[in-house]
């Protein structure tokens, strides 16, 4: 939260520390829960008011026009246009109000910037995995820095999952055999808990994680020493010339024998070639055009014929069942890797971005 | 049927025109088949309460207590599976609608009574196989069967699944009945727009059960047929794709809500009406608003999947459709808080009931605006916001009018009257234990407590506590209700014809009515629910068919 | 009305016409919940077809084309046959009303056996839906789907066909014994409409399922 500046700003605060308190509702702890919380407060007050009013009124015409004896007969009450226009108004005008307010920040929700630090999460009975592009892997403990936004690719490896901090106020499913992305940003350091949401099984309950905002500084050398250890690791057994999971992804492209269609050196053959790939804007058969991000090559992969790029055939079978949702990960990550204005794969600090337009 | 009905001395009625067993379980008369229907349906929701006071027990303590996980997760998908099928969505049609209905039509049955009687013995089947399967180790997946959870999982889900799809056919059988004779038998003058609210409401809710139960008992077929063989249609490891199940299953299960809460608003409208002694506000915005809920309700499906997956786009439409689908429901609480203005109101239980009805439902709808709203509904999805939201709209809404019912209809079923102070303290003990279990669960909800979860982290057991002290409440208020009904039904003091003085039009046949409900076929001439005149709402012609 | 139909007349409904008005409306709302509870398998069906088009093609080749071909003119005939019957029991030839629904009954008969023969040789060639499939072309994610509609379409179907062989056989039973007339043939109309249904659905998986 801001540093209050005025005494304005100061009662705002003590009131909203007051109604979170009254809400049960923990400090936000992302910009999300910041941007939200208001219309939390809003629609919350309204319902209590609305719900009393409505039970005060009904109450009081029952005290007020109880029963006497000797009335045989009530007057017929025909209402005026203009109690039903107001009937009907208020409440569509409020309704609607709702859903502008709530589907802008939906939507800002949806729409990741473009330095976001990118972090692969795969859901399993019963645990969470955490992968950085770069490395390392970790299980149930998620680090990020603090104020920068991060970009949560969720998956899943057996049933449906969902990735829950409530004190970011944010949830996500993780589905198997797809991909779904979260973004945050959290603002102040500390650790917050990792539930999932979606009933899972026996453990369902037990299937927490920890999620570790660190400084940003103290973030970069978490990291490095964390790739240190790897690097250390990865020397020892001969060095690997990629980060492992884009490395991962190499042998599978090998494996399902994507390569005998798709090129890695900038020609285009049986498909588009996966040099440059990433982020670039292809055109389709259909006339549209799309961006060959994380989604749309994920989707490549199982829907393939859904959006074919212009000048090829529709021929590439679906892999759907066959590539599990981290390998399609994997995949991914190596046709990032790929990029011709840079001799190493991959820098440290995770994947660039090309300009979206946003 | 006898020719004695006819003699204006002997008092027979539905009740006592015929004895024994057989009479009773191979009967076509509409009310006693509401009878039959009341006994199991009362039944199953001492079950499904009994369940849900298990997992209350339980959620005293964060951690292991009493129940192991796996049977935890048995009993809250039965809570939920009984609750919804085998309680919500046939307590009030298959009741008051069955017993009602035809009264207030001025027919002599329904259409088919043949086939309600079916309906009864497949509900009745249905609900044994569902209990069958539990005894065989019961489903662990929630009431809403999610893929590829349910087609994997170890515990028995296939008989559960059986149970509800038979169920389904009940559902079809009793919403075609209703439609097929609110279109031909309405007798004599009983135009559309003098149907009475009632009538409207479950008619309305007919159309849903129609149209809407085939999809859900496909996808259960499919489930079933999924978890037996491994055929992958939901399963993405060979191929299936999730989210369509969320989608077909949301198809069925979001109107399934307004075929649990419309008859619920047709027992309101009339209630109120009755108590308030008082012309319905505005006739046809309540008849409109029921079509209207029956209509826009098919197309919300998709704010259940705010968080799974959805696209942005779709989000936004499914967020604006909710967003209409609530205006018709404003409409009606603003209709009846109306119609108490400038009435002539007895304050009886039912009024109680009334009361909480209007609380539970301008609370738990306006929190449904609340989870309707795509961005708050990503903290909230899943969360006991969520399970609060829903009980006050389904379960809170559905009891209180179950309730009312149960109290206004009370003589004209049975003839007696219940104990009128009894029931007044009863009602306020339902009505705020109800509060007390649910408005806890709202906060836990805001704090991050997730449903179905057996263990849970430690800063919640305070509300929770709270909660279950709540739910004894509530569950001590029901046996009494329970207990009272029970023993009137033979010591209660004998009713009046029209005890409450209502204008309803069941209230025109004897009380309790005789089999065939009227001697001679009605002729209507007035208005339903018409307190401000003293003119006869309807006269009999001898046997004069149109 | 007419004495010999007036002990038809149920006691709720005051005229015979209103009462088999009352019966066509309720075979209607009846037909509506047919035509959703296929609908749902219709959608799932589009939607995976344009999912995996190419195994969706490959898996229906695999099909016994011809026998879906000649199950399609048995329904058809059968759908006739019935429709015949009805109009010889309106004009009270009940036995020519019978005949003629036995040998719907026969040609009804006739579908299930083909399809039975059509399931034996689809199991003897390893078409299993999902993961069970053997055959070695449709051991893809699609066309273990394709197969598991299949079965499920035609199973769905063949259960109705089935319930229709009792209908019919009923409706049979009282045409011989002359319970229908120009006043009276509400059951016969009914039955046929549903016949005509189980037809009609038929008529829709037969290019889903073999030709497209």
């Amino acid at each position: 939260m801001g540093a209050p500046g005025s005494g304005e700003v100061g009662v705002l605060a003590t009131l909203e520390r007051v109604l979170r308190e009254v809400l049960y509702l923990s400090p936000a702890a992302s910009t999300y829960a910041q941007r939200i919380d208001r219309l939390h407060f809003l629609i919350i007050l309204t319902t209590l008011v609305a719900a009393t009013g409505i039970f005060a009124a009904a109450g009081y015409f029952i005290v007020r026009y109880r029963r006497r004896p000797g009335v045989e007969t009530t007057p017929r009450f025909t209402p005026r246009p203009w109690m039903e226009s107001l009937i009907i108004g208020v409440p569509l005008s409020f309704f609607l109000l709702c859903f502008y307010l709530g589907f802008r920040d939906f939507v800002w929700l949806h729409n990741p910037p473009k330095d976001a630090l990118d972090v692969y999460v795969t859901g399993k009975q019963w645990m969470w995995k955490f992968s950085y592009p770069g490395g390392p892997n970790e299980v149930n403990v998620l680090t990020v820095p603090q104020g920068k936004p991060v970009r949560l690719l969720l998956t899943s490896r057996d049933v449906i999952h969902s990735f829950y901090v409530p004190d970011f106020r944010m949830k996500q499913d993780a589905l198997p055999g797809r991909y779904t992305s979260l973004w945050f940003e959290a603002i102040s350091a500390g650790s917050y808990q990792v539930l999932c949401a979606e009933f899972c099984g026996v453990q369902h309950s037990m299937m927490r994680a920890r999620l570790d905002v660190l400084k940003p500084e103290e973030f970069d050398t978490w990291l490095a020493e964390h790739r240190r250890g790897l690097q250390a690791r990865q020397d020892g057994s001969g060095g690997l010339a990629l980060p492992p999971m884009a490395e991962q992804g190499r042998l599978l492209t090998v494996k399902f024998e994507c390569l005998r269609c798709h090129t890695v050196d900038g020609t285009a053959h049986i498909g588009p070639t996966f040099l440059d790939l990433y982020r670039r804007q292809e055109k389709l058969t259909s006339g549209d055009s799309v961006m060959a991000d994380e989604a749309y090559l994920t989707e490549s992969m199982m829907d393939p014929l859904a959006k074919v790029v212009a000048g090829f055939n529709p021929v590439m079978p679906s892999y759907l069942g066959q590539l599990s949702g981290p390998e399609a990960g994997a995949i991914v990550e190596y046709i990032k890797s790929l990029r011709s204005d840079q001799q190493q794969p991959i820098p440290a600090q995770g994947p660039t971005y090309a300009p979206s337009g946003q | 049927m006898p020719p004695a009905a006819s003699e204006p001395a002997s008092p027979v009625t539905y009740l006592n025109a015929t004895r024994g067993v057989r009479a009773w379980l191979l009967t076509r008369d509409h009310k006693r088949i509401a009878l039959l229907f009341m006994a199991l349906v009362t039944l199953n929701f001492l079950l499904g309460g009994l369940f849900a006071m298990t997992l209350r027990v339980k959620l005293l303590f964060p951690g292991p207590f009493m129940i192991e996980p796996i049977t935890y997760n048995r009993i809250f998908t039965l809570h939920g599976v009984i609750m919804v099928w085998l309680f919500m969505i046939p307590a009030i049609p298959t009741i008051f609608g069955n017993f009602m209905l035809p009264l207030m039509l001025g027919a002599k049955d329904l259409a088919f009574p043949r086939l309600n009687l079916l309906s009864f013995y497949i509900y009745a089947i249905g609900s044994l196989v569902t209990l069958w399967g539990m005894v065989q180790g019961g489903a662990d997946t929630g009431w809403t069967f999610y893929t590829p959870y349910s087609t994997t999982t170890p515990t028995q889900i296939v008989p559960v699944l059986m149970g509800v799809f038979i169920v389904g056919f009940s559902t079809i059988l009793t919403g075609l009945n209703f439609i097929v004779t609110t279109h031909t038998l309405r007798a004599p003058g009983m135009k559309w727009m003098r149907m009475p609210l009632f009538v409207w409401g479950i008619y309305a809710t007919s159309v849903i059960q129609v149209l809407a139960t085939p999809v859900l008992g496909l996808v259960l077929l499919l489930v079933a047929f999924e978890h037996a063989f491994g055929w992958g249609l939901f399963d993405p490891a060979v191929g299936g794709d999730p989210l369509l199940f969320q989608h077909l299953f949301w198809f069925y299960s979001h109107p399934a809500v307004y075929i649990m809460v419309l008859p619920s608003f047709a027992v309101m409208s009339e209630v109120v009406c009755a108590y308030a002694h008082k012309n319905i506000f505005n006739y046809k915005a309540i008849a409109y608003s029921s079509l209207g809920i029956a209509f826009v309700g098919f197309f919300t499906w998709g704010h259940h999947m705010f968080v799974s997956g959805l696209s942005t786009f779709d989000s936004g439409v499914f967020g604006v459709l909710s967003m209409l689908v609530g205006i018709f429901t404003a409409i009606k609480v603003f209709n009846w808080v109306g119609t108490f203005y400038k009435g002539s109101i007895d304050f009886r239980a039912p009024v109680v009931y009334v009361l909480g009805l209007l609380f539970y439902l301008v609370f738990g709808g306006m929190t449904g605006i609340a989870v309707a709203t795509t961005s708050l509904d990503v903290h909230w999805n899943d969360t006991y916001f969520i399970v609060a939201h829903f009980h006050f709209i389904m379960v809170g809404v559905t009891i209180m009018a179950f309730l009312m019912g149960l109290h206004y209809w009370y003589p004209k079923m049975f003839g007696r009257l219940y104990p009128e102070r009894a029931a007044l303290v009863a009602s306020v003990v339902i009505a705020f234990g109800f509060v007390a279990t649910f408005l806890p669960q709202f906060l836990l909800g805001n704090g991050g407590m997730l449903r179905r979860y057996y263990s849970y982290p430690e800063k919640y057991q305070a509300l929770h506590v709270l909660s279950t002290a709540g739910a004894s409440l509530l569950f001590l208020g029901l046996a009494t209700v329970l207990t009272y009904l029970v023993v009137s039904l033979r010591w209660g003091e004998r009713a009046a014809h029209n005890p409450w003085g209502s204008k309803g039009f069941e209230w025109l046949s004897a009380t309790p009515p005789p089999p065939s409900n009227y001697e001679e076929l009605p002729r209507f001439t007035g208005e339903p629910h018409d307190y401000s005149t003293t003119e006869p709402q309807a006269v009999t012609e001898p046997g004069a068919p149109s | 009305m007419s004495e010999e139909a007036s002990g038809h007349l149920a006691e709720q409904f005051t005229t015979l016409e209103k009462q088999a008005h009352a019966s066509r409306l309720g075979m209607w709302v009846f037909i509506c919940t047919e035509i959703l509870l296929f609908g749902g398998l219709f959608v799932s069906y589009a939607y995976y077809r344009a999912m995996f088009p190419e195994e969706f093609r490959e898996a229906s080749r695999h099909l016994k084309t011809w026998i879906g071909t000649l199950n399609t003119f048995v329904l058809l005939t059968s759908s006739f046959t019935v429709a015949m019957s009805l109009h010889f029991a309106r004009t009270t030839r009940g036995r020519g009303a019978a005949g003629l629904l036995a040998l719907s009954i026969g040609l009804a008969l006739l579908f299930l056996a083909f399809k039975g023969y059509e399931y034996s040789q689809d199991f003897a060639e390893g078409l299993f839906p999902g993961r069970l499939v053997r055959e070695p072309a449709l051991r893809n994610p699609g066309g273990g789907i394709f197969l598991g509609l299949y079965y499920m379409m035609t199973g769905l179907h063949a259960i109705h066909v089935t319930i229709g062989i009792g209908v019919l056989a009923v409706m049979g039973v009282l045409a011989s014994r002359g319970a229908f007339s120009a006043h009276y043939d509400t059951p016969l109309e009914l039955g046929a409409m549903y016949w005509h249904l189980v037809d009609a659905i038929w008529i829709f998986l037969w290019p889903l399922l073999y030709l497209l």
